[in-house]
């Protein structure tokens, strides 16, 4: 592969990005075709993905850009999963951005622009391409985060902006670290130092890099104790964004940790080392999201809690991938089914709950009450997701924790199951309390909700997703596990 | 595929329910009917067809399904002389939940698709002979029970709704460790390997994951003192869903007993009989003297469910061939026989609109022939010869009295109380001078009401008067479980 090909999914969607910008510059009578743009190049992204597989993927072809973009099943999978967020996320947009009225090209344009660079974060294999990629994806994540007219949303946005750049601070620290020790930015080429005998001598700088590397993508990830933006930012940016933040970011933070942790860090004398570390951060995160997630008043607020406690699930499989018989694939891949079934689920709740805000002007939960007269499309949809993430079976949520504790297990971690499990039925008593609250009360208020085309095709998308991989989850566990496999051969 | 017919008949029905446009709403009761008699005929017909000499499961369609890591979760379903008698209970009273909600007017489309839903979810437990699908069965009868009690309930129904699912969840959590601590260590999820399999190097030690499943299960059946929830959810939820939470579903509580703890880990269990015994011979008792003091008859039903519940209990942790028989089939009579109650109580609740046993008396005058369902059905529960309850409870006593002398002779304490709540009940309810409130009440004058508290005395007496006809189907089913235990 090579040229242009290697790209396609990428350029297709900065192409749309670009093409949004000068129809709505040009064009301005024309704004309402712009989500179609979007969607449409999303649509070309995906199919050019699509004309890749069945080709034979190389991650050792090191022509393309010299070894820094790795062109396989991984990024592939990676590349369809965020084509479908993205295209779920403007599509529940629609709505919001025209009664928001102003800057509409450029919303979709970040919105295309945070695709891509969460697409190019999936795929890089260098140090300094997954840097670039990170900005790309994050700087409109500043903007968006910002988006709203209101205080919150401002205040949102320098948040995510300051401590974000904390963040990325911290991280590029790490990468000089690694750079100085192993004298290269290939991801490979990091491993096989790490993997030689000087890489044993210089234990201790390599560690320091990797907790660096650690902070650096838990703010992204977001994992306890680099979580305290969540909910601050998911409350006061605005509700397509949030959900965006949500599925998006965390999941090309997890996509990048785990090729990062396998290829450049993954040899023995450092893997026990991030192993313990990622199961206390997993346990510690599970533990303080679900509960500070029960206590919550605000819909967006629990969301954003209960993602950081979702994190802690995704944490069990990179805690995992260090040990056991199948080395890396077993944990690898419950990471990204793990990522995937939350997307479609995270993103269909909040989707609903965009509908049900526009609507009541409000998201505390207690307004949800009785929403299922109002609603009753809304109300089951949000109530089978929050059913998902649970984890309650037979749902695709229940399906990842299977897989995820599977691999805990096979790895010696049946404490961290354990607490996973646990943590379980704490989350139960917040999700479920919601899906409760949709069904009972609220006798007073009989005003319909009603659901526009746009919100009910992309809730109809990600709960279609969810019914589906519940039934028959073996084609996404077969993807996530041929995806993995990629890392580990 | 027969099973698969059986346990996804109702399913059917829901999606055509569901699709009825609003205008013929009111048309799906007799669409649930009409999947509900279909599905009670088709396990008839199984259940006549099943073979009583032949040895190990029958009907069963084993098929691969998903699969994690090294696992194979397999669509494994079959029926045995245990869950073959639990699965016609269910569509019997499946049939018997759809007519006593007749009466429902409220968004009868959801209702009754939610309560075809739960008879799939139970009837699913039964036939499943895979763990994993075991469990999701057992989670997927939650949703309905949660919407049917919340929505159609009475009194404090959110609350009871909202504390049956976070008990049930609780539970389910425990039990999900202990089935996930088997399967690491066997690598199967399968239920007929695993009751074959030796566990070596499980992730907790075994009586650890024994306990972990018994939680599981005890708070379903529910023991003592994991059984608040059954009061609430019985006093506030609609007749139907009464008739069949304490029908069909405590049983899978007891089916779980058997089937995965006593079957899958029998030394373990073995080691633990006494406490079995001890809790269930306490169950018995406590549910009594609680059902005593009870002023709402639900709530009584319910205690009294609770005490019937720890002889099942008994039989079990007895662990002979005669006593789990017993154990079995005390969830079968008290399955038609509290089904009858609650229906009774149900139909007498739609025409007084209380339950409070101080407002009711002498309705025996008003309706006949309601209370006479209810005097016949409250004789039936106090171990009157010839009624279902009575062999059980004679098999349960019979079965445990050589190795747990002291546990019969207690909880033929709770038998007593029985009689004595029982009675008092029906004398301050049915009997009893007659209050002028009630004047002018109709009796039972629906063909429903009539076909549902007939059908459900007939069986009282069949499985009275005619117990073999379940005891040779259940005895066969005891062996393998005895062998393992004596080996």
């Amino acid at each position: 592969m090579n040229g242009i090909d290697t790209v396609g999914p990428q350029l297709s969607v900065l192409g749309a990005a670009g093409l949004i910008l000068v129809v709505d510059a040009l064009m301005p009578q024309q704004r309402r075709l712009l989500p179609f743009i979007a969607l449409i190049g999303l649509a070309f992204s995906a199919l050019w993905t699509l004309s890749w597989v069945g080709r034979d993927f190389d991650p050792n072809d090191l022509t393309t850009f010299d070894g820094t973009l790795g062109l396989d099943q991984y990024s592939a999978f990676f590349y369809f999963l965020f084509a479908g967020i993205t295209a779920t996320v403007v599509l529940a947009s629609i709505d919001w951005v025209n009664r928001e009225g102003r800057g509409q090209g450029e919303y979709y344009a970040l919105v295309m622009t945070v695709c891509a660079g969460l697409m190019f974060l999936s795929a890089a294999r260098d140090l300094i391409t997954i840097f670039l990629a990170l900005e790309l994806s994050s700087i409109p994540q500043y903007i968006l985060a910002g988006w709203g007219k209101d205080k919150r949303s401002s205040e949102a946005g320098i948040k995510y902006l300051l401590l974000g750049a904390v963040a990325s601070s911290l991280l590029l620290y790490g990468m000089a670290l690694l750079y100085g020790v192993s004298g290269t930015t290939l991801l490979d080429g990091i491993g096989a130092f790490v993997a030689s005998p000087e890489g044993e001598a210089n234990r201790s700088l390599l560690v320091l890099a990797m907790v660096l590397l650690m902070a650096g993508f838990g703010f992204k990830m977001a994992v306890v104790p680099f979580q305290m933006w969540v909910p601050d930012v998911y409350q006061g940016a605005p509700t397509p964004v949030a959900a965006f933040l949500s599925v998006g970011s965390k999941g090309a933070a997890f996509a990048v940790v785990v090729r990062v942790f396998i290829e450049a860090l993954g040899a023995d004398v450092l893997s026990d080392d991030w192993s313990m570390i990622f199961a206390i951060l997993a346990a510690v995160s599970m533990t303080l999201g679900n509960v500070m997630a029960v206590v919550q008043t605000d819909i967006k607020r629990m969301l954003g809690y209960s993602s950081i406690a979702q994190a802690g699930n995704f944490l069990i499989g990179l805690a995992a991938i260090s040990a056991g018989d199948e080395r890396f694939t077993l944990g690898a891949s419950g990471v990204l089914l793990f990522v995937a079934a939350y997307a479609f689920t995270n993103l269909g709740a909040f989707v609903a709950v965009i509908a049900i805000s526009q609507r009541i002007g409000s998201d505390q939960i207690k307004d949800y009450a009785g929403m299922w007269r109002r609603s009753p499309v809304l109300a089951l949809g949000l109530a089978f997701c929050l059913v998902s993430l649970t984890g309650i079976p037979p749902t695709v949520g229940f399906w990842a924790k299977l897989y995820i504790f599977n691999a805990g297990i096979r790895a010696d971690l049946g404490w961290l199951v354990v607490i996973g499990v646990l943590n379980s039925v704490i989350s139960a008593y917040y999700y479920l309390g919601v899906a409760r609250q949709l069904f009972t009360g609220g006798d007073e208020n009989t005003e319909r909700v009603p659901t526009s085309p746009s919100i009910g095709l992309s809730l109809g998308a990600a709960t279609l997703g969810v019914l589906v991989f519940s039934i028959i989850p073996m084609p996404l566990m077969s993807a996530a596990r041929d995806a993995a496999e990629v890392l580990t051969r | 595929m027969d099973l698969t017919i059986v346990t996804f008949l109702p399913v059917v029905a829901a999606a055509i329910i569901m699709l009825l446009p609003q205008q013929q709403e009111q048309n799906a009761k007799y669409v649930a009917l009409l999947f509900a008699v279909g599905g009670l005929l088709y396990s008839l017909f199984l259940f006549a067809d099943f073979d009583v000499n032949g040895t190990g499961y029958q009907l069963v369609e084993n098929r691969k399904w998903v699969e994690i890591g090294q696992f194979d979760l397999r669509y494994h379903l079959g029926v045995d002389g245990l869950s073959m008698p639990l699965v016609l209970l269910t569509t019997f009273l499946t049939v018997a939940a759809v007519l006593v909600s007749f009466s429902v007017n409220m968004r009868p489309r959801l209702y009754y698709s939610m309560l075809m839903l739960l008879s799939t979810s139970v009837i699913g437990v039964f036939v499943s002979l895979d763990f994993m699908l075991f469990f999701l069965f057992w989670e997927l009868e939650l949703f309905p029970m949660f919407l049917l009690i919340a929505i159609w309930g009475s009194g404090r129904r959110e609350y009871s709704a909202t504390k049956f699912v976070l008990y049930t969840i609780a539970g389910s959590a425990f039990m999900l460790l202990g089935i996930l601590a088997l399967a690491f260590s066997a690598n199967t999820f399968d239920i007929v390997e695993l009751s074959q399999a030796e566990f070596k190097d499980t992730i907790f030690p075994l009586s650890w994951v024994f306990l972990f499943l018994f939680i599981g299960f005890a708070v379903k059946l529910p023991i003592v003192p994991l059984h608040t929830w059954l009061p609430d959810a019985h006093g506030d939820a609609p007749t139907a869903v009464s008739v069949m939470l304490a029908g069909v579903l405590l049983k899978m509580g007891g089916y779980g007993l058997i089937r995965m703890c006593v079957s899958i880990l029998p030394e373990t269990a073995d080691d633990y009989s006494v406490w079995f015994v001890g809790i269930g011979a306490f169950s018995v008792l406590y549910g009594a003297f609680v059902t005593l003091r009870q002023t709402d008859l639900k709530r009584l039903i319910a205690y009294s469910s609770v005490s019937h519940m720890g002889l099942v209990l008994l039989g079990i942790g007895a662990m002979g061939k005669e006593s789990m028989m017993g154990a079995t089939y005390q969830m079968l009579a008290h399955g038609v026989v509290t089904g009858m109650l609650f229906t009774s109580v149900g139909l007498m609740y739609e025409r007084t609109h209380t339950r409070e046993i101080a407002r009711l008396g002498g309705l025996a005058r008003q309706m006949p022939l309601i209370t006479t369902g209810l005097v016949f059905a409250g004789f039936a529960s106090l171990g009157l010869p010839a009624l279902a309850g009575f062999v059980a409870e004679v098999t349960v006593f019979l079965g445990s009295f050589a190795r747990y002398e002291w546990a019969v002779l207690l909880s033929l304490g709770g038998v007593v109380l029985s009689a004595g709540y029982i009675l008092w009940t029906l004398q301050r309810t049915v009997f009893g001078p007659v209050r002028h409130d009630w004047d002018g009440v109709t009796d039972a004058h629906h063909w429903w009401e009539h076909a549902v508290v007939l059908g459900l005395a007939a069986s009282v007496i069949l499985l009275g008067v005619y117990p073999a006809l379940m005891m040779d189907m259940i005895g066969p089913a005891m062996d393998p479980i005895v062998q393992r235990l004596s080996a």
